[in-house]
């Protein structure tokens, strides 16, 4: 599948995905790389290393120095496909260097496929 | 996107290294949501503030740049910070934390960013004009300042704020634009609203509903700022939501395109559910009022129903520096006290670490809070109109 470039590099790894939005800030711990928003389909879970697939971004502003203090903790996904990358989610992705696309059907991607991110050509394959 | 020579020269490196950097942050913004050109900015809000927010990975961001000597070129502010900057010890703020807050404060200050730290920047002193663009990045305060006044502003990261304030300008796209200020959805308000709480659950159940479209409002006979602040905050935490319209009142609503918009009604069912699920707590250790930070109508409002009472438990009241100097001189302050409640300027209970400070359920009349709270302040919620929280703490 082809989409935008938001951030441009190269990742592969296990798709973790959601038909939810996802709020970075009180939405993600900053430590640990897991979903801690009540009530969220992924609330548990570990994004770390992941390729994170979803729609788009919601909540707080804040969310973009998580995305930046999760990849400096070492605990950040891989990369980011989404339907509709906002700008908070931009800016965060951007700053840390996380390859990140989208304008993808993300409803193509299965949770646990094994997907190749090209964020330089702005490509996904589902392996 | 057209640069100026200028701006190629700050791309070649030509204006130091963290002009670049920043610069390069908002060009590749500009790039993907396809802005013509960068636009000057009247003023700034940057978000980001908290160090339990950005912890150490973005305390060790700010400290680089303003060691690097960037400068703001506009009026910035700051969203709220993780304690009360003078008054953190009585309030019991713990040490090592405020040592930090106080770090990013430090650095912020060299970059001459205004050491308010608010959500609410119209109140304080950052009030920007009809039409006039800015670049903010506090979710409610974007919300306000683009529904409620006019300005226009994207929800800016904290960092792609701090790069406008930086470099004077922010990429034209978005809600720079006239035709993407159009409303996507209309919402047909079937029910009174009468306490600021029922706009936070308004807001609340809408921003669930729409995500990041723009509603257009109908059936809201009336409502004060505090209550469309309230409103919009509730719809900026549950959704993402930027801008919204209300008939009759916001400045955009007679002159936007409102035919052949999907309807969504909001009628007495939907605000009690609201209600209902956002309260997950019984009985309150503390009620928090001030989400997004009190005005002084509100803090006058809670003196009045203070006045002469004796509290229990704690109540704080979460308001910017300028509002509580005006309330000290009306004596508002210490109606407050005597009762045993605190006025808490510079933060917030979202941001501010009260999980560690020994409560577990707060008490609150924002919708924007009692989204936020269980998450990231580990609390439960009590979500209740101010009468109730204020009894229920006597």
């Amino acid at each position: 599948m082809k989409g935008r470039t938001i951030s441009p590099g190269k990742a592969e790894g296990e798709a973790i995905v959601t038909s939810e939005p996802i709020g970075f800030y009180g939405g993600i711990d900053i430590n640990t790389g897991i979903v801690i928003d009540k009530g969220h389909p992924l609330e548990g879970k570990s994004v770390t290393d992941k390729i994170l697939v979803f729609p788009c971004g919601k909540g707080s502003t804040v969310g973009s120095y998580v995305i930046y203090g999760l990849k400096k903790n070492g605990v950040a996904p891989a990369g980011i496909i989404n339907k509709e990358t906002e700008t908070i989610v931009a800016t965060g992705v951007i700053l840390a260097g996380i390859p990140c696309i989208d304008k993808i059907e993300i409803e193509k991607i299965k949770d646990g496929d094994k997907i190749f991110l090209d964020a330089d050509k702005g490509v996904v394959e589902i392996k | 996107m057209h640069l100026t020579n200028e701006q190629e020269k700050i791309l070649d490196g030509e204006k130091g290294e963290v002009m670049e950097r920043l610069f390069r942050l908002l060009f590749r913004l500009g790039e993907i949501y396809r802005a013509d050109s960068m636009i000057p900015v009247g003023s700034v809000q940057v978000a980001g503030v908290s160090y339990k927010s950005i912890g150490n990975p973005g305390m060790e961001f700010l400290e680089d740049m303003a060691s690097k000597g960037a400068i703001v070129k506009v009026l910035t502010y700051l969203n709220p910070a993780g304690m009360d900057l003078e008054n953190w010890k009585k309030l019991g703020f713990p040490e090592d934390f405020a040592k930090n807050q106080l770090r990013i404060m430090d650095a912020f200050k060299k970059m001459g960013i205004v050491i308010t730290s608010t959500c609410t920047p119209y109140l304080a002193g950052n009030l920007p004009r009809f039409r006039e663009h800015i670049a903010w990045s506090e979710s409610s305060a974007v919300s306000f300042s683009n529904s409620v006044i006019g300005a226009r502003t994207n929800r800016e990261g904290g960092p792609s704020a701090l790069a406008a304030a930086i470099c004077g300008v922010t990429p034209n796209y978005g809600l720079h634009l006239w035709e993407n200020r159009q409303p996507s959805v209309k919402i047909k308000v079937e029910v009174d609203l009468k306490y600021n709480s029922d706009f936070g659950a308004l807001g609340w159940y809408v921003g669930k509903q729409v995500k990041n479209k723009i509603p257009y409002f109908t059936g809201i006979k009336d409502a004060n700022t505090d209550q469309l602040k309230a409103l919009g905050a509730a719809m900026a935490a549950s959704g993402a939501v930027a801008l919204y319209h209300v008939k009759g009142l916001t400045p955009e609503a007679d002159n936007v395109k409102k035919e052949g918009l999907e309807t969504i009604s909001v009628g007495k069912s939907e605000i009690k559910g609201t209600y209902a699920k956002l309260n997950t707590g019984n009985t309150p250790d503390i009620v928090i009022f001030g989400c997004p930070h009190a005005s002084l109508r509100e803090i006058s409002t809670l003196a009045d129903k203070l006045e002469g009472k004796h509290l229990k438990k704690p109540v704080w009241i979460c308001t910017s520096r300028m509002i509580k100097e005006a309330a000290e001189r009306m004596g508002y302050n210490e109606i407050i006290a005597k009762a045993g409640g605190s006025i808490v300027a510079d933060t917030c209970m979202v941001v501010s670490p009260i999980e560690k400070m020994g409560y577990k359920t707060t008490g609150v009349n924002s919708g924007k809070a009692a989204n936020y709270l269980p998450g990231f302040c580990k609390q439960e919620v009590c979500f209740a109109n101010i009468d109730d929280l204020v009894e229920g703490q006597l």
